[in-house]
């Protein structure tokens, strides 16, 4: 990824790409939004079979091409450049999101604004400031069967991201199942949001008292390093 | 002039571009740039074409496909599901100079389609419980609830093929498929640009992707006139 920044300790957005990689299953078809979910490829283990989705129309996207080997109108969706594997195909947007509305993706990879703890994620506008649009993230998040938030846990003023009620405008509602933090790795469950790790340092105080929403507990927390 | 053979298709742009006009409503293949047909765009660009109502999946990059005639403030209207990779689509919409209808991508690809292929509109729950559902009808089939999605259409639809033969049977290049098939069915008038123009008859028929009967007017593409933001 680099952008030229010399390598240096493991970054937090590379900690949580790496707890998220856990989650995937062998044959699970995963769509991988832009941002922290994006280097969530990069942590899979080879023999893990998995296949890629981008919602521009590309079943089966590979890592990034050599310099110089790019096909310019071969990109993912967030128009960087891709590779295929075995078994690739193409297809128009309707089959994309055919795909994901009937219910074949296992797993949608997601970064978000504010999420609640009965799972609502808004993730496409800050009404009067930031309006980019939802993009395929409505569909994503609301059938792909499993959907994982990947996120900072407070947002640019400290304020907490995952809250009781979202503020913003819903992408969609009662979608999310785990939400992935630099803080802390969490499950949206039937009767709330419960806390299962603790990034470490942080402690289980530390993550309770920098969350908006209730944080429920069920046996030992974990701790990931 | 037209060529004598009716499924000769195959145009001198100029001759397209008699069919732009200020105020239109133009669809445009294509996501985030990849497969917006580049010499049809410099042609409206060129031509002084404006008041644009514009559909398409996105607005691309400021200086990248269609994002070239939101930078050219060409367009009052646009339909998308995206305008986040175009600071100026989101500058124009803030000073009230570009109207912005937000729909989602899937469900703005199945209203093009519901276009071309002449429905009257689809049913999906997308969106239902956000604000995407506001003003839109309601129905309720075997007990579960949909939003009544319009179809979309529009007076000249553009696309971007790799490959068309004279008669407009179309084959499209890897992601550049995207939006290009189903914005090819829902113009009223479609005029493709092509990479590359061959003999009818050329194309294996198991082959093509949009059936040349979609299809009106066929221009030979420059090709890319833009860097891609990856280019750096």
């Amino acid at each position: 990824m680099g952008m030229g920044e010399v390598k240096q300790a493991e970054s937090y957005r590379e900690r949580i790409a790496r707890r998220a990689a856990q989650e995937i299953a062998d044959g699970m078809i995963i769509n991988l939004g832009i941002g922290i979910p994006t280097l969530v490829a990069d942590y899979i283990p080879k023999e893990k079979h998995v296949l890629f989705h981008a919602e521009n129309g590309i079943l089966g996207t590979g890592p990034s091409p050599a310099p110089g080997e790019e096909n310019p109108n071969l990109c993912n969706a967030g128009g960087f450049p891709v590779t295929l594997v075995r078994g690739a195909s193409f297809f128009d947007s309707t089959t994309a999101f055919g795909i994901i509305r009937r219910g074949k993706l296992d797993m949608t990879i997601l970064g978000a604004l504010e999420v609640s703890e009965r799972g609502d994620i808004a993730n496409w506008i800050v009404p009067g400031k930031r309006v980019p649009g939802m993009g395929g993230a409505m569909e994503l998040a609301q059938k792909a069967k499993k959907v994982m938030v990947l996120t900072t846990h407070l947002d640019k003023n400290g304020r907490s991201k995952i809250v009781r009620e979202c503020s913003l405008p819903l992408t969609a509602k009662a979608c999310a199942n785990l939400i992935i933090t630099d803080m802390a790795v969490m499950q949206v469950r039937s009767d709330g949001l419960y806390l299962l790790e603790v990034m470490h340092p942080y402690t289980v105080g530390d993550v309770i008292g920098a969350t908006e929403a209730e944080l429920k507990l069920d046996g030992e927390v974990g701790v990931y390093r | 002039m037209r060529n004598q053979n009716p499924f000769d298709k195959v145009v001198p742009i100029e001759e397209a571009l008699r069919h732009f006009h200020d105020g239109m409503v133009l669809m445009v293949g294509g996501f985030g740039g990849v497969g917006n047909p580049p010499s049809l765009i410099q042609g409206i660009l060129d031509k002084n074409v404006k008041d644009l109502t514009l559909i398409s999946n996105d607005t691309a990059f400021p200086q990248i496909g269609v994002g070239k005639l939101v930078t050219e403030r060409r367009v009052k209207r646009v339909i998308a599901s995206h305008i986040g990779s175009n600071p100026n689509a989101g500058a124009q919409m803030t000073a009230g100079e570009l109207e912005v209808e937000f729909c989602p991508q899937g469900i703005l690809a199945e209203r093009i389609r519901a276009g071309g292929v002449g429905l009257g509109g689809i049913l999906s729950d997308i969106g239902i419980g956000t604000i995407a559902e506001e003003g839109k009808q309601k129905v309720t089939v075997g007990g579960k609830t949909y939003l009544l999605e319009t179809p979309l259409t529009a007076e000249v639809a553009i696309v971007h093929a790799k490959r068309a033969d004279r008669l407009g049977n179309l084959i499209y290049d890897t992601s550049a498929r995207n939006f290009n098939p189903l914005v090819a069915m829902a113009g009223d008038l479609t005029i493709v640009e092509a990479d590359e123009i061959v003999e009818t008859g050329e194309l294996d028929p198991e082959e093509i992707v949009t059936p040349g009967v979609f299809v009106d007017m066929i221009v030979q593409s420059e090709g890319v006139n833009w860097r891609w933001a990856w280019e750096k």
